[in-house]
C-alpha cells in the first residue's frame, strides 16, 4: 500500500477515534490499531503507540542511580521487577561487580514468582477473550495466591522495591518461607487441571490452532523475544544463553515449540509455569546464607548493558554513567517493544474474530487489544473492542456446537 | 564458532571501516565503525554470524551525536555493541530497516527523540510522541528546553 493511501487513512483514523479518546477510564495502556478488512478477512493493519509516552529515558537522566531503580519499576505494573533487574545489572557492569550468592538467589525468587503471576494473568485474559470465563475466574484465582506469596516476601503485591545496585533491598525471613512453599504447592494441582483443560481441549485446538502464525523466518527477522518465539521454534532465552542470577544452580528446561501459532503460544507459557514453579521451588529450599547488599558508593564513569528474560521475553537496558550520580544516558527496550511489531506478519490474511486473540498472543498489555477499530475500505467504522470480542466469542460457541453436534 | 575467532573473523573482514575495539569483558565488545559501513557491517552480524538484534541506543554528546547498535551472538554470549558517531549538526546515517524488520521502530524513535535522519526507511512516521510535538524539537538531545509554555508541569511527579 503506498503513502498517498496511508496518509489519508490517518486522516480518517484521527477523526473516527478522538471522540473515543485513547485514554479511556479502563485503559491501562492505550494503543490503536486500524484493521483494514475486506468483508471477514484482515487486509492492512496499522498500529499508532504513543499515547502514553511518559518520557522515563529523559526522566531517569535527572534521578540520582539509586533512585532511577523506583523510576523504572513504574514503567509496568504487571512485570515491575524485569526493570529494575536489568537496570540494576546494566549499573553493576559499569562498575563491573557480582553480587552476593544470596542476592542472585532473591532476585530470581522475585523475578520468578513475578514470571509465575504475569504468565496466569495472560492465561486468564486469554480465557476471556475466547469466552472461557472458567479459565479466567481460575487463572485469576491462582494467580491471587502467587501474590500473596509476594507480599510475604516483598510487602508488596506488585512494584516490590527489592532492588537495588549492588544487591537487594530486603531479606527474606527464613519464617516465611515455610509458608510460601505451602502456598506455592497449593497452586499445582489446580494448574495441572488447567493445563490439561486448555491442551486437551479439542474446541480450543479447533480455535487456536493455525491461527496467527508467526514462522521461524519471520521471528528472527523481527527479532522476536521470549513466548513469542520460543512458540515459532526459536531456542532462545536469557536465562540460558546468558546466565545471571541463580538460574544455573538447578535444572529447569527451555519449552520450545514449533508451530508458531497462538495455541503454541498458550502452551509455551502454560508449561513455563512449571518450570517457575520449579525453579522457585529450589531457590526457596536452598537459600544460601550472605550478604544481601554489597554497599555500592561511587558509579565510575563507563557504560553498561544488563539484559534479562522477563515474562514476556528479553528485557534490555543501556546506562551510560558520566562519573556524578545521575546516569548520561538510559536506554530502556521492553520486550513488547520487539514483539508488537510481528503483527504484521501475524494479523494480515486472518478473519477480524481472530484479530483479538492474535494480537492478545504476544502478551501486550492487556487492555490494548480493546483499543481496535474496524473499519471497511471506505472508512467507515464496523465494530469497537467490544463488539471484537464478542465476535471472537461467538466463534468459540459456534465451534463448539459444530463439535457437540458430531 | 568460538569468540576470539569470531572477533578476528570480523576485525579482518572489516579492518578499513574499525576505528576502535574495546574489548571491555568476557562478554560485551564495542566496535567504533565509521558511519558509511554501518549497513554493511550491521547485515553481516544479523545475516551471516546469526546474530539477535537487541536494540540501538543514541545518545547526544556533542558536538557529536552518537549511535550504538547491540547485537548478542547468543551461543557464545557475547554482546557486540556498534558505536558510530554522527555530525550533531546533520544527523544522517543510512537505514537498516530496508532489510531487516527489527530496526524500523527504533530508528523511528531515534529519529524522532534525537533529530537523526535514516535515508531510506521505509515508513519514517513519529512512533511516540504527539502530532502537535514541534518540529526540530529533540526531547533527548543535551539543550532541550520546555516548548509547551501553557502546562504545568510542577504537579505528580
Amino acid at each position: 500500500m503506498g503513502q498517498n493511501n496511508r496518509q489519508d487513512k490517518g486522516g480518517i483514523m484521527g477523526k473516527t477515534i478522538i471522540p473515543i479518546g485513547p485514554y479511556h477510564p479502563l485503559q491501562e495502556e492505550p494503543e490503536f490499531f486500524t484493521l483494514t478488512v475486506e468483508g471477514e478477512t484482515v487486509v492492512d493493519i496499522d498500529v499508532r503507540i504513543g499515547y502514553n509516552h511518559r518520557g522515563i529515558e529523559k526522566l531517569s537522566e535527572m534521578k540520582t542511580f539509586e533512585n532511577c531503580t523506583f523510576v523504572v519499576e513504574r514503567i509496568c505494573g504487571i512485570c515491575s521487577t524485569s526493570h529494575p533487574y536489568a537496570y540494576t545489572r546494566a549499573v553493576e557492569d559499569i562498575i563491573p561487580m557480582e553480587v552476593s550468592m544470596r542476592s542472585k538467589y532473591i532476585r530470581t525468587i522475585i523475578a520468578e514468582g513475578e514470571r509465575l503471576h504475569s504468565h496466569l494473568l495472560w492465561l486468564g485474559l486469554a480465557g476471556h477473550f475466547l469466552g472461557y470465563n472458567t479459565v479466567y475466574m481460575w487463572a485469576w484465582k491462582l494467580r491471587e495466591e502467587i501474590l500473596d506469596v509476594m507480599e510475604i516476601l516483598s510487602g508488596n503485591r506488585n512494584n516490590y522495591a527489592m532492588f537495588k545496585p549492588g544487591g537487594v533491598r530486603r531479606d527474606i525471613n527464613a519464617e516465611d518461607i515455610p509458608i510460601c512453599l505451602k502456598k506455592i504447592d497449593s497452586i499445582v494441582p489446580t494448574l495441572v487441571m488447567l493445563k490439561k483443560a486448555v491442551i486437551d481441549d479439542p474446541v480450543l485446538h479447533a480455535r487456536l490452532k493455525g491461527v496467527g502464525v508467526l514462522s521461524y523466518q519471520d521471528s528472527i527477522n523481527f527479532s522476536a523475544l521470549g513466548p513469542t518465539s520460543r512458540a515459532s521454534g526459536v531456542a532462545r532465552d536469557v536465562r540460558k544463553d546468558s546466565p545471571y542470577g541463580a538460574y544455573q544452580e538447578m535444572e529447569w528446561d527451555m519449552i520450545v515449540t514449533k508451530n508458531g501459532d497462538v495455541f503454541d503460544k498458550a502452551v509455551v507459557r502454560i508449561l513455563e509455569m512449571f518450570e517457575t514453579i520449579k525453579i522457585l521451588k529450589y531457590c526457596l529450599n536452598n537459600l544460601p546464607d550472605g550478604e544481601i547488599d554489597a554497599k555500592i558508593k561511587d558509579i565510575p564513569p563507563g557504560e553498561g548493558i544488563g539484559h534479562i528474560e522477563a515474562p514476556r521475553g528479553e528485557t534490555f537496558h543501556y546506562v551510560k554513567s558520566d562519573g556524578t550520580n545521575r546516569p548520561l544516558r538510559h536506554k530502556v527496550r521492553a520486550p513488547t517493544f520487539m514483539n508488537f511489531p510481528t503483527y504484521k506478519a501475524t494479523v494480515k490474511g486472518q478473519t477480524i474474530s481472530d484479530a483479538t486473540i492474535i494480537l492478545a498472543a504476544i502478551d501486550p498489555c492487556y487492555c490494548c487489544t480493546e483499543r481496535i477499530a474496524v473499519k471497511d475500505v471506505k472508512g467507515r467504522m464496523l465494530y469497537d473492542g467490544q463488539d471484537l470480542i464478542r465476535l471472537s466469542r461467538e466463534k468459540t460457541e459456534k465451534i463448539k456446537q459444530r463439535m457437540g453436534g458430531k | 564458532m568460538i569468540r576470539e575467532e569470531l572477533l578476528l573473523d570480523f576485525t579482518s573482514r572489516f579492518h578499513a571501516d574499525i576505528l576502535d575495539l574495546e574489548d571491555k569483558s568476557h562478554t560485551r565488545v564495542y566496535v567504533t565503525i565509521t558511519p558509511e559501513s554501518i549497513v554493511r557491517i550491521g547485515t553481516y552480524l544479523f545475516r551471516n554470524i546469526g546474530a539477535r538484534f537487541n536494540i540501538a541506543s543514541a545518545t547526544d554528546l556533542p558536538p557529536k551525536i552518537e549511535i550504538l547498535y547491540h547485537f548478542i551472538v547468543e551461543d557464545i554470549n557475547l554482546l557486540i555493541s556498534l558505536r558510530v558517531f554522527l555530525d550533531r549538526d546533520k544527523p544522517e546515517i543510512e537505514s537498516l530497516a530496508k532489510d531487516i524488520e527489527a530496526f524500523n521502530w527504533i530508528e523511528r524513535e531515534m529519529s524522532e527523540l534525537l533529530g537523526i535522519t535514516f535515508t531510506g526507511h521505509p515508513d519514517p512516521r513519529k512512533l511516540l510522541l504527539a502530532d502537535n510535538w514541534p518540529e526540530g524539537v529533540y526531547p533527548l538531545r543535551q539543550d532541550y528546553e520546555e516548548w509547551d509554555r501553557t502546562i504545568d508541569r510542577t504537579r505528580g511527579v
